[in-house]
């Protein structure tokens, strides 16, 4: 029998799971239904069972207040909580350009991965090495983009 | 237990790398790697013997055909079908359990029957009978489950007082392991008259079976979950029920004589077998059985079972795992062991584990209803078979304790 394993976990790893990954994850912002939403979409991922119903009111182009409701692992429901903070009060053409700077950054773009308007989404970088976890990163980015131009 | 070190020396892809480290693949109830002998047959096939099959006039045809159904006859053997004719070859358990709703369900149930089947069935065997149900305006009674995942036999007793026309139930649970009372509950549905149906993917692999014995009326494997090819797998049912079907598929091979408005069939089981059939997953499936049965169902089942019973006592030690399904000691049950970890989520499990070259199943394993009744949106799940070992049940436990390190949970 070989012994346990105890060798440190790769950087790889340690870069997916970061602190502030896991506090999005137990803590997560913004979380519960909004009342007087004026877009709500529900998006759920078949293949893992990811779900994320978003809540936006949105007045004039303004995202006035951003909630959502979910669950499922640690990668869909940090990505929905740092969303959320994120987007509040800011408009839709510029939440839409976020959502693209966060698909770039899974596409393995280096320099959206240093890109501040990221903000704290910056510390998914590393799930662009998991081909298999970028669709939980997205999720709550393809949940927004249906809401606004569904 | 099996000598699982070395039988891996016949599966080609268990020798590869994964992530640098030795490939332990423990997701043997979602499909099975291929043994050489059963890969070397397929590829010898299509050397020698490739023709279609039943239609031509020449030798090659004729040896295809002869190697079509010598693997029919292989199955009935292993299986003790009530006839060879009663074999009927299809894509799957999927496809059996279909073509059962489709054709035996569509003919006999009608508006205000009962079908009865079971929270810990696969959607494979839970979707036909929704279908069928909706469409007779039929009612489809799930029985309920113990909360240590077994059948509850008192829930059983009231679904049967419907007096259904159909009973369908897993022999053995994909998503816990455990070894239902198939025999018992086939004879208990007979008392009410119910035509019995049993899902047998996970049991083929992993038990002696014997239809007969077990004595219900249709029977339904996955080639792939056996060390067959994908694709392959078969629907084994009482030849007199088969006769009085009416065909599924329509087309080639499963007429007798066709004319402008209408048709008739030919003999079983070939009255199901619309069309080209999957030859080589025929010849796979019956490479496989010869390399099952030279070990020995017995023995494979002896060895799974140890297997899981090892690892739900590593996983026990590890604070903050709960494991799903029968627990007890004595408890049959098959090589599945589904699990959770605290608040870290399975998917999340999967893939650190993945790092380590371990590869597990998180999900919900096509039973929706059944984790709703667990209390939880997905498991994950280590599944065993014949070329996996205790080191591998270790690995397993390694990779968890890094897993929950990785989340702050400190090993006990
Ligand atoms: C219990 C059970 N039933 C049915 C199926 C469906 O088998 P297949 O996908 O091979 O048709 C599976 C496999 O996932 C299973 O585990």
């Amino acid at each position: 029998m070989r012994s346990l394993d105890t060798s440190p976990p790769e950087p790889r790893l340690s870069s997916l799971y970061q602190e502030v990954i896991l506090d999005h994850y137990r803590r997560p912002r913004n979380k519960g239904a909004l009342e007087n939403a004026t877009h709500a979409v529900s998006l759920n991922n078949p293949l893992c069972g990811d779900e994320i119903d978003l809540h936006l009111r949105v007045e004039g182009d303004v995202i006035k207040d951003v909630r959502f409701v979910g669950r499922g692992c640690s990668i869909s429901q940090a990505s929905a909580s740092m969303m959320t903070q994120l987007l509040k009060n800011s408009t839709v053409p510029q939440a839409l350009l976020i959502a693209e700077r966060m698909s770039a950054m899974m596409q393995g773009d280096d320099a959206a991965a240093t890109d501040k308007t990221l903000g704290d989404l910056r510390a998914l970088a590393g799930v662009s090495k998991f081909p298999v976890r970028i669709k939980c990163a997205l999720l709550p980015w393809n949940a927004l983009t249906d809401a606004v131009k569904g | 237990m099996l000598d699982a070190a070395r039988l891996r020396a016949d599966f080609p892809l268990l020798q590869r790398l994964e992530n640098g480290r030795r490939l332990v693949y423990l997701d043997n109830a979602a499909t099975t790697q291929k043994p050489e002998a059963v890969l070397s047959a397929i590829l010898d096939y299509y050397h020698s013997t490739n023709a279609n099959v039943h239609r031509g006039a020449y030798g090659l045809a004729i040896r295809a055909t002869e190697a079509y159904e010598a693997a029919r006859e292989r199955v009935a053997g292993y299986l003790n079908a009530w006839a060879t004719e009663g074999v009927v070859f299809t894509r799957g358990t999927t496809e059996a359990i279909n073509l059962v709703a489709g054709a035996y369900g569509r003919a006999t149930v009608r508006a205000g029957d009962t079908v009865v089947v079971t929270a810990m069935d696969h959607h494979s065997n839970l979707v036909p009978w929704q279908i069928l149900c909706q469409e007779k305006g039929a009612t489809l009674r799930m029985v309920e489950i113990t909360e240590d995942g077994r059948i509850d036999l008192s829930d059983f007793g009231l679904a049967l007082e419907r007096n259904p026309k159909i009973v369908a139930f897993p022999y053995v649970s994909n998503a816990l392991g455990t070894v239902n009372p198939a025999a018992q509950l086939a004879r208990l549905s007979h008392a009410v008259g119910a035509v019995v149906v049993v899902d047998g993917a996970q049991s083929t692999p992993h038990l002696k079976v014997d239809v007969q014995e077990l004595d219900c009326d249709f029977y339904a494997l996955s080639g792939h979950k056996m060390l067959g090819p994908m694709g392959s797998g078969a629907l084994i049912a009482k030849p007199q029920l088969l006769e009085t079907m009416p065909p599924y598929h329509g087309g080639g091979e499963m007429i007798s004589k066709v004319w402008d408005d209408h048709s008739t069939y030919n003999k079983i089981p070939h009255k199901f077998e619309a069309g080209t059939p999957n030859v080589e997953g025929a010849v796979g499936l019956a490479a496989a059985i010869d390399y099952l049965a030279r070990l020995g169902p017995d023995r494979i089942a002896e060895h799974e079972q140890a297997l899981a019973r090892a690892a739900i006592e590593r996983l026990a030690q590890i604070e903050g795992v709960t494991v799903y399904g029968p627990r007890g000691p004595r408890d049959h049950r098959a090589g599945v062991v589904s699990f959770t970890y605290g608040d870290i989520h399975p998917h999340d499990i999967a893939t650190i584990l993945d790092q380590d070259g371990i590869c597990i199943r998180a999900g919900h394993h096509c039973t929706q209803p059944l984790m709703r009744r667990l209390n939880v949106a997905a498991t994950a799940r280590a599944s065993f078979y014949l070329y996996n070992d205790l080191e591998d049940v270790d690995a397993l436990a390694g990779s968890l304790v890094k897993a929950g390190a990785l989340f702050g949970y400190v090993p006990a």
